[in-house]
Parts: structure tokens; sequence; C-alpha cells
């Protein structure tokens, strides 16, 4: 049980998944700008990442390991991933038309997200057993929502400010998720 | 004859300077700011990011006027992937050093925009030894950049360059250079000098467009997110 606990801990603090392992950077710089799409594409990212994993994790043990097809991993995953991402989307807009509004436009947006395929090559890198990847794939999505969340808290102060013309844009985000990145350095103490 | 030379040359430079992946475009960020702790683990990425993408490009031109418009980027998925995946194991087993430095970015080559990105913007409207040329044109450009970003951060971070001392040894490393906030904070330094000399990125576009603006294939859900939200 405690081991369980500390991998999501791991997955979403320690190990974050965009400040310390740079997976997700895209949609990190880019969906940051407003607090509500950060939000909303958190969610629907922990959604992903979770189901993901699940089936990454299933077809690697059920599928992949017995026949020796270790190698096709990373073909297998991307397609499962991009397919995986449709069927949700699909059955989100028949089943859920509320959900679908509030996630629907980001899922497309998550298939490149090279956040889903890192978790579930990292689970199967890291023998974890389908209990344990869905945990660890449910931990690094919440650690990336954080992230997205208190990125886009301190964009929307940096908006007011009156920066140097040169640090305009892309490079004062960077600034701070550098600082965001020693804060959650931090963490790292709490490996046990 | 002469003026087709020129044609080829011009995607060279293209690639290196005009229109850098990393430095004018940023894609590929994910790697550049991960892989970037070393200047020799630049180099290992940029040529292996290159390998993949030249023949991607090459296999894509070739393929087409053989691959349905609809179904383009999934077909693309599965060249990029296949490529992916032979050079993963030719450098496990041809150089276990550089494979343990990167270790799960390489598969990540994947999901690499620039991959994709060039795909979709050059290959599959292009010749073959065009596409080839762009290729190698914007594979070195990201080379070039990964090795700079590594050389900075192991400079300052390590005290080395290459692996020799550089630095004398009495002066103390600053450590979180070569720690995960030191990418994000070489990354701005270099955009921020980019437009201190006036080299117009397009970073306003990435942080302003509200879209992802990563890639082409984000750039076509990014065409579905805006329907959606217009319906």
């Amino acid at each position: 049980m405690k081991s369980l606990i500390l991998i999501i801990i791991g997955g979403a603090l320690i190990n974050n998944v965009v400040l310390n392992q740079f997976l997700g950077i895209c949609s990190f710089l880019g969906v940051s700008k407003q607090m509500k799409a950060s939000a909303s594409l958190g969610v629907a990212v922990i959604f992903v990442i979770t189901i993901a994993s699940a089936v990454a994790s299933l077809l690697y043990d059920y599928v992949l390991a017995p026949y020796g097809m270790d190698y096709m991993k990373t073909i297998v995953f991307i397609l499962v991933i991009a397919a995986l991402v449709q069927i949700v989307e699909m059955f989100l807009k028949k089943t859920s038309p509320a959900i679908y509004t509030a996630l629907g436009i980001y899922l497309p947006l998550i298939t490149t997200n090279c956040a889903v395929l890192g978790v579930a090559l990292t689970n199967v890198q890291s023998g974890f057993n389908f209990l344990e990847s869905v945990l660890a794939g449910f931990g690094t999505a919440v650690g990336y929502t954080l992230a997205i969340v208190l990125l886009a808290g301190i964009r929307s102060r940096i908006r007011e400010e009156d920066l140097p013309e040169p640090l305009r844009g892309a490079p004062i985000v960077m600034i701070a998720a550098a600082l965001m990145s020693i804060a959650f350095m931090g963490f790292s103490g709490l490996s046990f | 004859m002469k003026k087709e030379m020129n044609q080829y040359v011009e995607r060279l430079w293209n690639g290196l300077v005009t229109e850098n992946p990393t430095l004018v475009l940023m894609l590929g960020m994910c790697p550049t700011l991960a892989v970037s702790t070393r200047a020799m683990n630049g180099i290992g990425m940029g040529l292996s990011s290159t390998a993949v993408l030249v023949l991607s490009n090459l296999v894509i031109s070739l393929l087409r006027k053989v691959i349905p418009d609809q179904v383009r980027l999934p077909s693309y998925i599965v060249v990029v992937a296949s490529l992916v995946t032979v050079t993963e194991l030719l450098i496990e087993a041809y150089l276990p050093s550089v494979y343990d430095a990167l270790g799960i970015y390489i598969p990540l080559i994947v999901v690499n925009c620039i991959i994709l990105g060039r795909a979709e913007a050059y290959a599959n409207k292009h010749g073959p030894g065009l596409a080839v040329m762009d290729g190698i044109g914007m594979g070195l450009g990201f080379t070039i950049a990964l090795t700079l970003a590594g050389l900075i951060r192991e400079i300052l971070g390590n005290g080395t360059a290459f692996g020799a001392q550089i630095l004398p040894k009495t002066m103390e490393p600053i450590g979180i250079f070569v720690q995960p906030p030191g990418a994000f904070l070489v990354i701005a330094l270099f955009i921020i000098i980019m437009n201190a000399i006036g080299i117009k990125t397009r970073q306003r576009k990435l942080v302003d467009g509200g879209c992802d603006g990563c890639c082409a294939a984000c750039a076509a859900a990014c065409d579905k997110r805006e329907e959606v939200s217009a319906q």
C-alpha cells in the first residue's frame, strides 16, 4: 500500500513530468496562457494518460511481452494512444455531451503530447504491473495538471507587468518555469 | 543545372539558419530541454533525430502520391515510428553509452514535432532529393542548437566541455545548470538574445496564438478545435 502511494507522489511531485522530465513542454508553454483552458486541458490529460497507461500496460503484459515483441512497443503504443483518444472523444460525444464540450476540444491536442507516450514507455521500463502503471499514469498526469495550472496563475500576473522588450513572450515564461522547477526540486528530499 | 543546385543549397541554409527548427521555429522543445545536459548528449540526440528525419522525409516524399490525404497523419506516424525503432535498436547495439545517456528520449523521437512537422510541411509536397536535403538541413540545425545548449550547460554547470576540463578546478561550477531548471534558463537566454538582436522567432505565435502551435500534427487538431469552438 505504501509503495503504491509513493508511486503517485513520485509521479506528481518528485519526478514532475514537465518540470523535471520535460515531457509535454509544447502544450505546457502553449496552453498555459489562460487559467480556464489550462485546467480543462489538465483534466483531459489526467483522463487520457490514466486510460492510456492502463491499456498500454495490458497490451504489453498480455500481447507484446509473451510473444517477444518488445521492440514493437513504440509503434504499438503510439497507434494505440492515437486510436484511444479518438474513441474516448467519440464515446464522450455520445454519452456525456457536457464533459465533451468541456474536454473535447483539448483531446486531439493530447495525441501528440509526448507525456502520454513517455508515461507508457516509462511504466514498461520500470517493470510496473497493471495497478502500478495506472497509478503512475494518474500521478504523472496530476503532476502535469498542477504544473500547468500554477504556470497559468503566474502568467496572469506577468501579463500586468512592464517587461523589457526582449523578455516578452516565451523568455519570461521559460524563466518562470525555471523558478517553478527549482521549487519542485525541493520535493526530491521527499524520496523515502 | 546551376539553379537546381542552388535549390538544394538553399534547403540546407534554410534548415541551419533561416528556419532553424529549435531557435527560430521553436519546435522539438522537449528533447532540447531534456538531453542538453552535456554537449555530447546534444550531438547524440541531434544526429539520431537527423537520421530519422532524413529517412522519414525520403520515405514520405516517395510515398506522397500513394498515401491518401485523409489518413496521411497516421501513415506518417507509422513510418516515423518504424524508423525510430530501427534507430533505437542500432544505437542500443552499437553505441550503448549514448543509449544509456539518452534513455527514454530515443523512442520519444516519434513525437518530436520537427519530424512530423517537416513531413507535413515539406516532404509531402516535394521530390525525394529536395526532401532529403531539407531533412539534412533541419536535422543539422537541430543538432547545432542542441549541442550549443549542451555546451553552455556543461561549461557552466560542470566546468567541462565535451568531457574535458575547461574552467579551473578552483572555480566552483554552478550546479543548477545541469539540473532541470538550467535547461529552461539557457533556452530562455537564447531567445532573449535572438529577440535583442532582432531575429524574429515564431515564439509570439506559439505563446499568444492560444492554440498549441507546436507542430503540424497539432495544427490539424487545432483546426478541428477552432471549428468546435466556433460552433
